[in-house]
């Protein structure tokens, strides 16, 4: 194991994150607190509770997984691109590392990334409401494997991506979508019947849900099937990029 | 393909077809021995750098088997990879890092523990030192080179691998490029370098290769090189044009061309320029007057040109007159 090779690519991507504090941090931080004074405090106090969950409470396992989501998927795939864009990708190319250690320093720079932003997105919640978590363990199984998984699938874009167009198209036209109708701001119970149904074909449902369990023990669908979702969505995406790496896909010619 | 004492790198009948049925590299085997300095020169899309590519791993070969210090670069390729460094050709960096931490990146990427004082030694080698906190952003084309190369030599290679390491750059920085690719050597580095520039190759290479359309055209000892196809011509033009060479003059390697009005001599650079001074006489005593003298030299590059353009005649070699 080529150790110092993936702590490389870890600290790298890493002090990144460092240099560019105000998009990574900040402005997340920034945008879920209107959320909450939008959604939780102006919005939510007309809304009756949710499950027994006041509104404002409601809603914070839904935002955590959104931006735990979309930097998950943001940090992997930037990550990746970035060097194939400026062609420092050589590098990487050329170094003494396999497949599982490129993907263990840069999709573990991506999940620790996402996982700091959840982490202070938690904090920042309780500044504005009461929070319980019923389950934290199983929140941090949640938070841990959603991160990794996602940041895999952000790894595969930014390997695919040839500009930076296709970069953000999953971002914004797949996942936002989905993570707003997987039950992130209502329960399901909510819908008709026939969204109901439609909704279980959501695959964020079931990490949203799956999150929200932990937190107060409420959810659309079953934890043991958010669990096994997530993981079989990990296990997909690392097939892929071991194919990738084994095909060369958009990296070796 | 030349025999090398002890080869460092080993190139077997090497074939590279990329995707669309190009064949960028044609069965091409070459060794290349330790501490040797090969110049490796192509013109554009000849395979040069899909050669290296391929020796550091970036590019997969359709076929053929490659070793580095006796490793085979797919089977042990931690360890080939390990030896190899690579200054590429484009100055690919990470323009918001520092000199030093970029370096160091790379020594950690390429599996070798923290040595700050070993990255002080590349860096105060390269002239970087001063800069060794500024971010690569700030720094001159020549000064990026330099960070380029100290990354490929953070690891402590035993072979480095430099694509067209003075391209863009000025004759002074060029010559400092040089005078690091000769100290490099005295330190034990075997080298290969891409160029497009000839004088490059005649000035710090041991041995020339010469690489087109995927194949090595040629691959020889420079000075050998240079002593089998370095010509020079002395052309003169004459006052009266004459008929044909005089007998008198036959031991000479002498063309009429121009109708007769101009003589041209060939002849080698390094064991007949005493010959002028009785190619002189012997006109003398013929009677013939010229008006005018001009020289011109074979160089590495007419030698380059001759080869890819496939003539398959030697620089100077003689032309039949219809």
């Amino acid at each position: 194991m080529n150790f110092y090779g993936v702590l490389a690519i870890y600290r790298f991507e890493m002090s990144r994150t460092r240099r560019t504090l105000i998009q990574s941090i900040v402005a997340p931080v920034i945008t879920t607190s209107l959320y909450f004074i939008v959604f939780g405090a102006a919005i939510g106090s007309r809304i009756q509770e949710v499950g027994g969950v006041s509104y404002g409470a409601f809603i914070v396992p839904g935002l955590i997984m959104l931006n735990l989501l979309t930097n998950s998927i943001s940090n992997g795939s930037f990550g990746i691109y970035f060097p194939k864009f400026v062609g420092t990708v050589y590098e990487i190319l050329s170094a003494p590392v396999s497949t599982f250690e490129i993907v263990l320093g840069y999709v573990g720079a991506a999940a620790s990334k996402a996982l700091l932003l959840g982490f202070i997105i938690l904090l920042t919640a309780s500044l504005f409401i009461e929070l319980q978590i019923a389950h934290p363990l199983i929140m941090l199984a949640f938070l841990i494997l959603t991160a990794i998984s996602f940041s895999l699938l952000g790894f595969i874009l930014g390997i695919w991506a040839d500009n930076f167009e296709k970069l953000s198209v999953v971002p914004t036209l797949v996942i936002t979508p989905l993570v707003f109708l997987g039950g992130s701001f209502y329960s399901t119970d909510m819908l008709p019947s026939f969204w109901q149904t439609v909704s279980l074909f959501n695959p964020v449902l079931y990490l949203v849900s799956g999150l929200r369990w932990s937190f107060y023990e409420i959810s659309d669908v079953n934890v043991w099937a958010s669990l096994g979702s997530v993981l079989l969505f990990l296990l997909i995406c690392f097939s892929i990029v071991v194919w990738i790496f084994k095909t060369g896909y958009k990296l070796r010619s | 393909m030349n025999d090398v004492v002890e080869p460092i790198l080993k190139i077997s009948n090497l074939c590279k077809i990329y995707s669309g049925d190009f064949n960028a590299l044609k069965n091409v085997s070459l060794e290349i021995g330790k501490g040797e300095i090969v110049a490796l020169l192509g013109p554009n899309g000849a395979g040069k750098t899909t050669l290296i590519s391929t020796i550091c791993g970036i590019v997969r070969p359709t076929s053929g088997k490659i070793t580095v210090a006796g490793f085979d670069i797919v089977n042990d390729y931690r360890k080939t990879r390990s030896l190899i460094g690579l200054v590429p050709q484009e100055l690919t960096t990470d323009s918001f890092e520092t000199v030093f931490n970029t370096v160091s990146f790379s020594r950690g990427l390429f599996g070798r523990p923290p040595s700050p004082a070993h990255i002080e030694r590349v860096l105060t080698s390269l002239s970087l030192w001063e800069k060794r906190d500024s971010k690569i952003i700030t720094l001159s084309g020549g000064m990026k080179r330099r960070v380029l190369i100290a990354k490929a030599l953070s690891h402590e290679p035993s072979v480095l691998f430099l694509d067209e390491p003075t391209a863009g750059v000025d004759v002074s920085l060029r010559k400092d490029m040089w005078q690091i690719v000769r100290e490099l050597r005295e330190s034990g580095v075997t080298i290969i370098l891409t160029t497009h520039y000839i004088e490059e190759a005649e000035e710090i290479a041991d041995r020339v290769g010469v690489i087109n359309h995927g194949e090595i055209v040629l691959i020889e000892d420079k000075q050998t090189l240079m002593r089998k196809l370095g010509q020079k011509q002395l052309m003169m033009d004459l006052i009266e044009p004459l008929r044909e060479i005089p007998a008198s003059l036959n031991d000479f390697a002498l063309d009429l061309t121009m109708s007769g009005l101009r003589l041209t001599y060939t002849f080698d650079t390094h064991e007949q320029r005493a010959d002028i001074t009785a190619l002189l006489d012997g006109l003398k005593s013929a009677g013939i007057a010229f008006r005018d003298l001009q020289t011109s030299q074979s160089s590495l590059e007419e030698i380059f040109v001759n080869l890819v353009e496939g003539s398959g005649r030697r620089p100077f070699e003689r032309e039949v007159e219809p």
